[in-house]
């Protein structure tokens, strides 16, 4: 027995000592370090620029950092730097010139012909028309399940192609040369050149990532990009780091030279690593600020508050038998102290939305006057017709179903205003909270009465807002409500040439959903941040994207 | 002693199959789907994707996808980690999880066992009171609240310790604290009653009549006897340590295997779901079958045996 024991002390002992430095810390970061790293090549704007090191954390693992597959923020912050469209956002979210040198649009809008400037891929590969129109069909191609190749409708045939009833070849996208990419569109968009510049737009490098379907999910030689920077280190669930793309056409404007990104999901140690320096900015799109660090961060002057274009509201559903009653819904709109619950619960000064298109978009930014924030008088009159209409006579009849998905900030704005309902309006409210995936299938599924939703604008336009309601069939919709006016305006607006005459067509539509109430918008959201002093030009722009390129890190 | 390992083998096989089955049912039942989020798209993708996940297949014929899959060890890519594989992801974050684990094993059993032993010989005296109130507290203070203090303080105060991350040993050591805490107060709480009932036991009283010093009596006779009941507590302690704690990893941002048990499922990454629910059955089902076997070691009495007397 004493020798079996020794025996099997020792193997013991072999086996922690083994497992001990076969894993290391970090582990796995040397297979996923790039072979080449390009960096001889770079050497010369190297020495041209200032420096600096930056870091940041994000919440999570990208979930794909292929820029047709990509769906998230997180995912997109890193897209976003790292890959270039022919436009690109500036800082109050307009479209600019990026990959593309100048266009050319034809009378009738529907033909763009871009003119790209002498740029290069990372490897060095001229970044070509070609690599355009491959990049689009790539993310149209429906065996390529882009779940964002909706983006891409504009285009002529794109959504055919998708559809799987059209061919690649109707898409209206060509390379002309090498230079030169033509786009037919199907109609006058407008905001088809902040389009462009979304992430589903990046050109993809046709000669390497062609027959290479895992490009992108490791750093390396394969993740070719075009943008200021390139994907130096991808340790998963752990870290990304960026390095400066040197091959980059404005690499002289970069003055970073790296972006450490940790991934930290707790929000709580997130603000701690704020405060003990190890990270130089906090907020979106990165990382959210703890709700309850914001008091403190405001009270020392550090929280930077911007505005963004995307809404909190709560659907209704129109098919349920009270949220059914127009009137009902009204009074529920009108019977909500917004200011309140901004001042009270969600602390980020933001605007209370008394319109579905947030004020942040351009053309939208003055007050519609569609109604009054806490308008009690208003709403009781409301409930009381609807109440008639329905043939109740006791206001605590009227019962509502409030859901929210899991989440602290749900959960208080939803108290809030079930208190604000119960006490105004008489009503009886009750709260129903459920996990993220079965609330989004109660949505979708219309069984709910009142629930919660987020927006967030993909492209600076009143139109992505709106065109979720068009139809009680579109899958974003949820709330069974449709118009026949209101789809025949935002039909008209698509078809509309002058930019004044297609905005007003567009508030027509604004009006008569809100007329309906189909869904309550509650708030306009905000951006927080918070940035350490030496870092200087980093902002989020309104649709909530930091472009790096031009921070500079100054210690 | 091979008949007894062969037919546990066996049942452990059963109890794998029970539990995919069970997984994958409730998996199943679970509302909501993998492909799901706030922003729809268009109907045709959904289809697709789908199709390409099987997900559209009859129950039975799923099923009977995942019996094979699970066979064979090979669980496919993740449904919303695009082109990453699930063994991939199990294989990168369990060797941190291990380390961390073993860290907060030789913690938990070292410093459990000790403070145990210490209470047992100090019986009602000011060192057992010491030693109860710590293990008390270990256990009832949640983890997650462990960590999150030692973080403000021991980190982020006094700045003794980094914050978060997982870049070298200094990093692991507040993670393996915070992990460990709560198991050493149970194994002292062990240690010391075991210790207690043999303290009364003839042999000791025997023992020390013979005028043998007290640390001697702990380490050749009552030690390797108390340990039992702490043996016991070592297989799902170790299944449990080192394949993560989802809290204390979260808190202290480290990528480890904790993460993806409990976000696969608020994802319905099925995929992902099957490869870590079985990855941790097996680690269970072998560690209870260890530690059966370090019974016979570490009491002689015990026989294990494969068929019936």
């Amino acid at each position: 027995m004493n020798k079996n024991k020794k025996f099997l002390l020792l193997t013991v002992l072999a086996v922690f000592s083994l497992v001990l430095a076969a894993c290391g810390f970090g582990g796995g970061d040397s297979s996923s370090k790039p072979k080449d790293e390009g960096k001889d090549s770079g050497s010369t704007e190297e020495t041209t620029s200032s420096g600096g090191e930056l870091n940041v954390v994000v919440a999570s693992e990208p979930p794909s950092l292929h820029p047709a597959l990509a769906t998230d923020t997180t995912s997109g912050v890193i897209l976003t730097n790292t890959f270039e469209g022919l436009t690109t956002l500036d800082a109050d979210a307009r479209p600019v010139a990026a990959a593309a040198e100048s266009w050319e649009v034809s009378e009738d809008l529907k033909t763009y012909t871009f003119k790209l400037r002498d740029a290069k891929w990372s490897n060095g590969d001229p970044v070509v028309a070609s690599d355009f129109e491959y990049a689009w069909k790539w993310a149209l191609n429906p065996d390529n399940l882009s779940e964002y190749a909706s983006i891409l409708y504009s285009i002529k045939g794109a959504a055919a192609y998708n559809n799987g009833e059209g061919s690649a070849d109707d898409v209206g996208v060509k390379a002309e040369d090498e230079k030169t990419l033509v786009v037919t569109l199907e109609n006058p968009t407008p905001y088809f050149l902040e389009l462009t510049a979304f992430k589903t737009y990046a050109p993809l490098n046709q000669k390497v990532v062609e027959g290479n379907d895992e490009w992108y999910t490791d750093a390396g030689e394969n993740f070719v990009t075009n943008g200021p920077f390139v994907l130096d280190e991808w340790r998963h669930n752990d870290t990304i780091v960026l390095k400066k793309n040197p091959e980059y056409w404005d690499a002289d404007k970069v003055a970073l030279d790296t972006v450490n990104i940790g991934m930290v999901e707790s929000e709580a140690t997130a603000v701690t690593m704020f405060k003990g320096g190890e990270i130089d900015y906090l907020g979106a799109p990165f990382q959210t600020v703890a709700l309850d660090a914001i008091d403190g961060f405001k009270a020392d002057g550090t929280l930077n508050i911007n505005d963004q274009a995307s809404v909190y509201w709560y659907k209704l559903n129109t098919k349920d038998k009270i949220t059914g009653n127009a009137n009902i819904r009204k009074a529920l709109a009108l019977a909500l102290d917004r200011q309140g619950l901004i001042d009270n619960i969600t602390k980020g000064e933001q605007k209370p939305a008394l319109g579905m298109v947030p004020t942040a978009v351009h053309g939208f930014e003055e007050d519609r006057g569609y109604y009054k924030d806490n308008d009690i008088e208003g709403a009781k009159a409301a409930l009381e017709a609807g109440m008639k209409e329905l043939g109740i006579t006791n206001p605590a009849d009227v019962k509502i179903n409030l859901s929210y998905n899991t989440s602290e900030a749900h959960a208080a704005i939803a108290q809030y205003v079930q208190e604000g309902w119960t006490k105004n309006l008489g009503i009886t409210v009750s709260l129903d909270n459920s996990e993220w995936q079965v609330y989004l299938e109660k949505l979708n599924q219309l069984d709910y009465q009142v629930g919660r939703m987020g927006w967030v604008g993909d492209y600076n336009d009143a139109y992505t807002f709106l065109e979720m309601y068009d139809t009680a069939a579109n899958g974003n919709n949820d709330t069974g409500w449709e118009n026949a006016e209101y789809k025949k305006l935002l039909d008209q607006s698509n078809t509309e040439a002058d930019p004044a005459k297609r905005l007003e067509l567009l508030k027509q539509a604004e009006s008569i959903a809100v007329s309906e109430f189909p869904v309550v918008p509650i708030y306009y959201y905000t951006n927080l941040s918070v940035i350490q002093d030496y870092v200087k030009d980093m902002k989020a722009d309104i649709l909530g994207n930091i472009s790096l390129k031009e921070v500079k890190v100054e210690k | 002693m091979i008949k007894y390992i062969l037919k546990r083998l066996m049942y452990i096989l059963l109890a794998l199959f029970v539990i995919v089955t069970v997984t994958f049912f409730l998996m199943r039942l679970a509302p909501g789907s993998p492909f799901a989020s706030e922003r729809n798209f268009p109907p045709q993708i959904e289809e697709k994707l789908n199709e390409t996940y099987g997900l559209n297949n009859p129950w039975y014929i799923q099923y009977k996808d995942y019996l094979i899959d699970t066979a064979t060890f090979n669980f496919g890519e993740s449904m919303k980690y695009k082109a990453r594989s699930t063994n991939d992801m199990i294989s990168e974050s369990f060797p941190v999880s291990l380390t961390l684990g073993i860290e907060a094993m030789l913690l938990a059993i070292g410093f459990g066992i000790l403070i145990g032993v210490v209470s047992a010989l100090y019986h009602n005296k000011f060192p057992d009171y010491l030693a109860t109130s710590f293990a008390v507290l270990f256990i009832s203070v949640p983890s997650f609240i462990l960590a999150g203090l030692m973080q403000y303080f021991l980190a982020f105060k006094l700045g003794w310790f980094p914050i978060s991350g997982w870049k070298g040993f200094q990093y692991s050591i507040l993670p393996a604290l915070a992990i460990a805490l709560t198991h050493m107060g149970f194994i002292a709480k062990l240690t010391r009653s075991s210790m207690l009932e043999q303290n009364n036991s003839d042999y000791v009283k025997m023992a020390r009549a013979k005028g043998i010093g007290r640390w001697t009596i702990v380490f050749r006779h009552t030690l390797r006897n108390a340990l039992l009941p702490v043996v016991t507590y070592l297989g799902p302690l170790t299944a449990g340590v080192v394949t993560g704690s989802f809290i204390v990893e979260q808190i202290f941002a480290i990528p480890g295997l904790g993460k993806h048990f409990v976000q696969s499922i608020t994802n319905r990454d099925y995929t992902v779901i099957m490869g870590t629910t079985v990855f941790f059955s097996i680690i269970l089902l072998f560690a209870v079958l260890i530690v059966d076997i370090l019974y016979s070691v570490i009491d002689p009495r015990i026989k294990l045996k494969g068929a019936k007397k």
